[in-house]
């Protein structure tokens, strides 16, 4: 079984700059000059924040945002 | 168009008026009483009218801009003046692709990184606001004297106004949102005050520019044009009306919670971390805001025939309480985390001034929860709701207790 990461993405074209997950998970999901959500260091989702990335997903009210296993390189 | 009954005996199915004076103060028991048996009501008021009342029906209404047009989001006797795709108020107002254009100008000005430099000022309004209470027990309004203060003077700074127009322009925001449902003529003079005060504030920038937002507007431009005094006056006007009563509904709501729940008053008190979750619990249950669609052509919609020309509400409040998704929607559970709310509605038009009406709210309740040690509801006095598409307590008397005078000078 390879390793596997979480990673956490948003779509550009559903994201509306709520910026929801960037007050649930700062270190994860920041904000562009024009408010627009953007994830931070490509969306690698640490072990410890797993939690705080899956309350996230599920407070987007745009369904913006999705978290998918890959396998690390 | 003829008035029929108002009141208890009204059927909301088919005769919904979200402008009976009765509407706001007893709203969610309606969208509960709907949402099973009709959750898409219908009347032939305003030229026609149609409201969606569950989470999925909103959400549909709001996504497609095929259906439906934003040229009027204020349902009202008069019909809509703007045409689209620009509006009478844009972007609110604007369909896209032109929209998109005129939000961006508006975006990087209201991102949340400079609304945030704003936190300061925000929080000297509202200690300012609470600085005389006496001490001991006094009667207070906490709608009219603090809630209904904040925005206002907020908005007025953000936009370069007067701190003496507050009034007036608490006045315009009456004039258009709250007598919807009167005739024409009731309605008109409101309208032209408010067009001539705009022309006047263009004028005056246009001669000496400054460094407010409507000299920015006068400055910015669409694919290499000016914008047309149209646009600009349209847009401020948005920004006027938009971020005023709302954010007082919404900061007056959350008081009027906290008098009734003198527990979750207390939660607050104890928990600062806890506070920006339960600022968006408070966001959720109590919602102000409801807009407004126009359907383009007839059409079938979710297997609902529209007329071209009706209005399609969007009272994004009943979505947030809808309990396919919200457990326990009229609950207001401070610690709720999962909360996939759409106080700011949903789609394109999210609400521009969002960032900025949360850090409002956050702070208000802050300042008065930090002055005032407890509160009650005054039963000597009524609580008034507001009339119309933006829903909050507009009369809040409140009993409340101060120990000791506000410390003045510098921390």
């Amino acid at each position: 079984m390879p390793a596997t990461q979480m990673r956490l993405r948003i779509d550009a074209s559903r994201c509306q700059g709520h910026n929801r997950c960037r007050a649930i998970i700062p270190q994860l999901c920041g904000v562009d000059d024009l408010g627009q959500g953007v994830v931070l260091d490509q969306g690698i989702v640490r072990p410890e924040w797993l939690a705080a990335a899956e309350l996230a997903v599920r407070n987007c009210p745009e369904f913006a945002l999705t978290l998918e296993a890959e396998p690390t390189v | 168009m003829k008035p029929r009954i108002n009141g208890p005996g009204r059927d909301w199915a088919t005769d919904f008026d979200h402008t009976d004076p009765d509407y706001n103060a007893t709203a969610p028991e309606i969208w509960r009483s709907l949402r099973d048996r009709c959750p898409m009501a219908h009347t032939e008021r305003f030229g026609g009218m149609w409201v969606p009342l569950t989470h999925d029906l909103i959400r549909s209404v709001a996504y497609d801009t095929t259906h439906f047009t934003s040229r009027s989001v204020v349902v009202s006797t008069i019909p809509p003046k703007g045409v689209a795709p620009v509006g009478s108020a844009p972007p609110i107002t604007s369909d896209p692709p032109f929209h998109r254009e005129a939000r961006g100008l508006l975006q990087p000005v209201f991102a949340p990184r400079a609304v945030e430099l704003m936190e300061p000022k925000v929080r000297a309004i509202c200690e300012q606001l609470l600085a005389n209470l006496p001490a001991g027990t006094s009667p207070f309004d906490a709608s009219l004297d603090y809630a209904r203060r904040i925005p206002v003077a907020v908005m007025a700074q953000w936009l370069g106004l007067p701190d003496g127009d507050h009034e007036l322009i608490l006045g315009f925001v009456h004039d258009l949102l709250e007598i919807v449902s009167e005739d024409a003529t009731v309605q008109q003079p409101g309208r032209d005050r408010l067009d001539r005060y705009l022309a006047e504030q263009i004028t005056a920038r246009r001669a000496l520019p400054s460094d407010d937002l409507i000299s920015y507007l006068l400055s910015a431009t669409i694919g290499g044009r000016p914008l047309s005094d149209s646009h600009v006056a349209g847009t401020i006007m948005l920004l006027l009306l938009a971020g005023v009563d709302t954010t007082w509904s919404a900061i007056g709501s959350a008081l009027w919670h906290f008098a009734r729940n003198p527990a979750d008053a207390e939660r607050m008190r104890r928990d600062p971390d806890g506070v920006p979750v339960a600022v968006e619990e408070l966001l959720r249950a109590y919602a102000p805001v409801t807009m407004a669609r126009v359907v383009k052509e007839d059409c079938v919609f979710e297997g609902y025939s529209l007329r071209a020309g009706e209005w399609m509400l969007l009272p994004f409040p009943a979505a947030n309480r809808d309990p396919a998704k919200f457990p326990d929607p009229d609950e207001v559970k401070l610690d709720r985390a999962d909360n996939r709310h759409a106080a700011f509605g949903l789609g394109v038009h999210r609400c521009l001034g969002s960032h900025l009406a949360r850090l409002e709210l956050r702070i208000a309740l802050e300042c008065f929860l930090a002055r005032v040690e407890s509160f009650t509801l005054d039963a000597d006095h009524e609580v008034a709701w507001s009339q119309g598409q933006v829903r909050g307590p507009r009369r809040l008397p409140l009993l409340v207790s101060v120990s000791e005078p506000m410390r003045t000078g510098k921390v």
